[in-house]
């Protein structure tokens, strides 16, 4: 009895992946603007933080969300060639293929960080990629592995017996 | 730190999905929140002054609203905890429409996101420190690119009001498209003779420049302070010398299908486009003159009475600054060549609706006749196919081109009114007629003119015994239909210009999958771009006709106006600041910087006391897009309004 009660309670709330995204304020943001202004919906996993301009988004930004706990991280900007302050978006894509690379060195899975280019104009095309994004991360499953626990008594880090491969 | 929460409904739009009473109890017991509250409408005058009042009972200090997209309504309630005494910037939006409600249809997971939205929104409102606007001067002067009836209309209201304004124009006369038309619906006044006044008023007015057969190369900049280089392409005549005579086009050897009457006419190789082109002053066609090919002839300067002909003439550039820039670039027309139903183009005898109307134009290359280009006899069975490339997903575009039936309507009557022989048929999907006296007027088409209207499409047109034979299906009877035509006038639709891309990433300016400009908000900004300084008039943004151009430039104009009117601009104060103490003076920021607004300076530390380099930011050049932060390695520079600290809170709340 005890046996079929106990994965009952656990199994009520379903692991949901939490998605972060940098949206820059001028393009995507705005594509999400329309994607709602449209009514197209697309998953709720998403909390989306308003930059300037996808050239603000430090890479140090994104292992902070995935330190903490965030399943996945998306960036989006203007499409090459658009970015209303010229080159801001080139600084970025340049940036993050760099650490893209980066973070897959440290065993993170590409899956948890991506970057897209969608216009003011692209509600659809935003609410496929959250789409995509969100089941990708998914299937990657929780990100136990960069959030880093912490004792509850002392404060100190715990250390981790084993890391487990996403 | 004292914030208050407060949560719009929105009518339903929000609390159909969003469990607002339950985001503004959970509000409550968020970390530093001493109110929260929810409203049917916080951007109503009782919603604004719902929160101006719990700002003084509760003695609030800082304001969080959750409601729409800040895109909307940030200024509106920036400006509303200003007037309850607080700084502006001491306000955080949670979009939870645009984002939240409007997307997601479970209320349980709608809530739980909106209470995570206004979670983000009350950790960076407790980051945000309090920011002041900067004043900064403007230049006085309107720049319009564009000069058809759109660019020729703001120019005229602009120069109304007593402000300096430059009109720039690619061909070397203004005029654009509707200078082509003969007649325009549904009045039927003929284009010319309401157009060439108001050309003639852009060349004469004082406060009107303007450039024509010159191009705007360069947009740097920003809202109040645009700097702009134009280049004004080498026309080969002084300006200044030439009296208009036309002796020099009139004695010219060369002949090339002139470009004006669509390659119906010829023109020679120095020519003015139309007889009533202003400046009346012609351009040679450098890569069809004899002299630039052969360096022979000089026919024209011999023969030029004032000696204005000037072979040695090179593109001048002019610099200028400007205030605000209205875009006005138009059209151009979809080409059908993809449609191998209509021929892929390689009938003679199928031709578009602006060739219709330089034929139907009395000065026109035909005289006003209606004629089979092939072989010059007039048309008498002429077959009209509407949405050519529009609502076609498939091969055209998805839009609809909105005057097509307008036109066609009018181009079936003018048939009519030229040869009253002939016989017009319109293949049409559906007739959308809707202006002013536009529903009628294509009534009086099909019941006084005769046109017969077939609803249905073409399959395909073919040539026999030097006709064309169209083959269609009239879909309201079912039957099979093939007319023996003359002619054939396809309503290709409207698209943006082909270098429209190039203008808008020039301009800063965002652009749609048609590459059409895009509008500030497609309802309460519609001439506004999201780049402040710079608005957009006529069909550049979505096809117009003429009533609807003349009307958006009149409303950019105003808006261009208002903006230059006072002597000085509040600028947002989002800008980037440097924190010497910690520079290291690598100056990777100015390597990055896409506006040169970060310079060297020579600071005494405050430690050492000895002096070194650091980065120092101009303010009123910086657009605060933060790539300087993002490559700072030390993190000496911050973005006011999205610094690293408001951003990291941000991701904490929910994380």
């Amino acid at each position: 009895m005890t046996e079929s009660r106990e994965p009952n309670t656990e199994q009520q709330e379903e692991w949901q992946p939490k998605i972060i995204g940098f949206l820059c304020k001028w393009c995507s943001y705005a594509g999400a603007d329309l994607a709602g202004g449209s009514r197209i919906p697309y998953p709720a996993n998403i909390r989306i933080i308003r930059v300037p301009c996808s050239g603000r988004v430090n890479p140090l930004f994104v292992l902070k969300c995935l330190e903490n706990g965030a399943d996945g991280v998306l960036v989006s900007g203007c499409h090459p060639g658009d970015c209303h302050y010229s080159e801001g978006n080139y600084y970025a894509r340049r940036k993050f293929a760099v650490f893209k690379k980066l973070l897959e060195y440290l065993g993170v899975d590409p899956r948890r960080f991506q970057v897209s280019w969608v216009s003011a104009a692209e509600g659809e095309k935003w609410a496929e990629i959250v789409k995509t994004v969100v089941e990708e991360v998914r299937a990657a499953g929780p990100n136990k592995q960069l959030s880093a626990p912490v004792d509850k008594c002392s404060g100190a880090p715990v250390k981790r017996k084993h890391l487990k491969n996403d | 730190m004292r914030i208050g929460v407060f949560v719009c409904h929105c009518g339903t739009n929000i609390s159909g999905t969003v469990d607002v009473a339950k985001v503004a109890e959970v509000a409550r017991g968020m970390p530093r929140v001493k109110f929260a509250t929810d409203y049917r409408y916080m951007c109503s005058e009782p919603g604004q002054n719902l929160i101006k009042d719990a700002v003084k009972k509760h003695n609030l200090d800082k304001i969080v609203v959750a409601s729409c997209s800040p895109s909307l309504h940030e200024r509106t309630f920036r400006k509303c905890v200003e007037g309850a005494g607080l700084n502006p910037y001491q306000m955080e939006m949670a979009n939870i429409r645009e984002q939240c409600s409007w997307v997601h249809h479970d209320k349980k997971e709608g809530t739980k996101k909106a209470i995570d939205l206004v979670k983000m929104a009350v950790a960076k409102v407790g980051k945000d420190v309090p920011l002041k606007r900067m004043r900064i001067p403007v230049e006085k002067k309107v720049l319009v690119i564009g000069g058809g009836i759109a660019g020729i209309q703001a120019a005229i209201d602009v120069s109304m009001a007593g402000f300096k304004v430059v009109l720039v124009e690619r061909e070397p006369s203004v005029g654009g498209r509707m200078a082509r038309f003969d007649k325009t619906f549904p009045t039927l006044d003929c284009a010319a003779c309401i157009l060439t006044p108001k050309m003639v008023t852009v060349a004469q007015n004082d406060n009107i420049t303007l450039y024509t057969y010159s191009e705007v190369e360069e947009v740097s900049g920003y809202v109040g302070n645009f700097e702009v280089k134009i280049r004004k392409r080498a026309r080969s005549v002084d300006m200044d010398k030439c009296t208009g005579c036309g002796i020099c086009y009139g004695k010219c050897p060369t002949k090339v299908p002139s470009e004006f009457d669509m390659g119906l006419g010829k023109r020679k190789a120095i020519y003015v486009p139309f007889p009533q082109a202003v400046p009346n002053i012609p351009v040679i066609d450098r890569k069809n003159c004899i002299y630039f090919l052969r360096e022979k002839c000089k026919i024209c300067q011999k023969v030029c009475p004032p000696g204005a002909i000037d072979y040695e003439q090179e593109d001048e550039i002019i610099k200028e600054k400007f205030g605000a820039i209205i875009v006005a670039t138009g059209f151009t027309l979809f080409d059908h060549s993809v449609y191998g139903e209509y021929g892929y183009g390689k009938f003679k005898d199928v031709v578009t609706g602006l060739h219709f109307e330089r034929m139907a134009n009395a000065s026109g290359p035909t005289g006003g006749k209606i004629v089979r280009p092939s072989d010059g006899r007039e048309a008498k069975d002429v077959v009209f196919i509407q949405c050519v490339g529009s609502r076609d997903e498939q091969k055209g575009l998805p839009y609809c081109s909105r005057l097509c039936c307008m036109y066609t309507a009018k181009q079936a009557l003018l048939l009519k009114e030229h040869n009253s022989e002939a016989q017009a048929y319109v293949f049409y999907i559906d007739i959308r007629a809707a202006g002013k006296n536009y529903e009628e007027f294509v009534r009086r088409v099909q019941e006084e003119y005769g046109a017969v209207y077939l609803r249905g499409r073409v399959s395909r047109i073919f040539e026999k015994d030097d006709m064309l034979i169209v083959r269609g299906a009239d879909t309201l009877s079912g039957a099979q239909i093939e007319i023996k035509a003359d002619l054939v006038v396809l309503a290709s639709g409207l698209i943006a210009q082909p270098d429209a891309r190039k203008m808008a990433q020039m301009l800063g300016i965002s652009y749609d999958k048609n590459n059409l400009f895009t509008e500030a908000h497609p309802k309460l900004a519609p001439v506004e771009t999201v780049t402040a300084g710079i608005f957009l008039t006529g069909a550049c943004q979505s096809p117009k006709d003429i009533p609807d151009t003349v009307a958006t430039a009149s409303a950019a104009s105003v808006k261009a106006i208002g903006l230059i009117a006072p002597d000085e601009l509040t600028l947002e104060p989002l800008v980037a600041k440097v924190n010497p103490d910690i520079c290291s003076g690598c100056l990777a920021c100015l390597q990055v910087c896409p506006f040169s607004a970060i310079e060297k300076e020579d600071v005494k530390d405050r430690l050492t006391k000895e002096m070194k380099i650091v980065a120092k930011v101009i303010e009123s050049v910086c657009h605060g897009c933060g790539a300087c932060s993002a490559t700072c390695r030390v993190g000496a520079i911050d973005i006011a309004g999205f610094r690293d600290e408001e951003i990291l809170a941000e991701v904490e709340a929910i994380t």
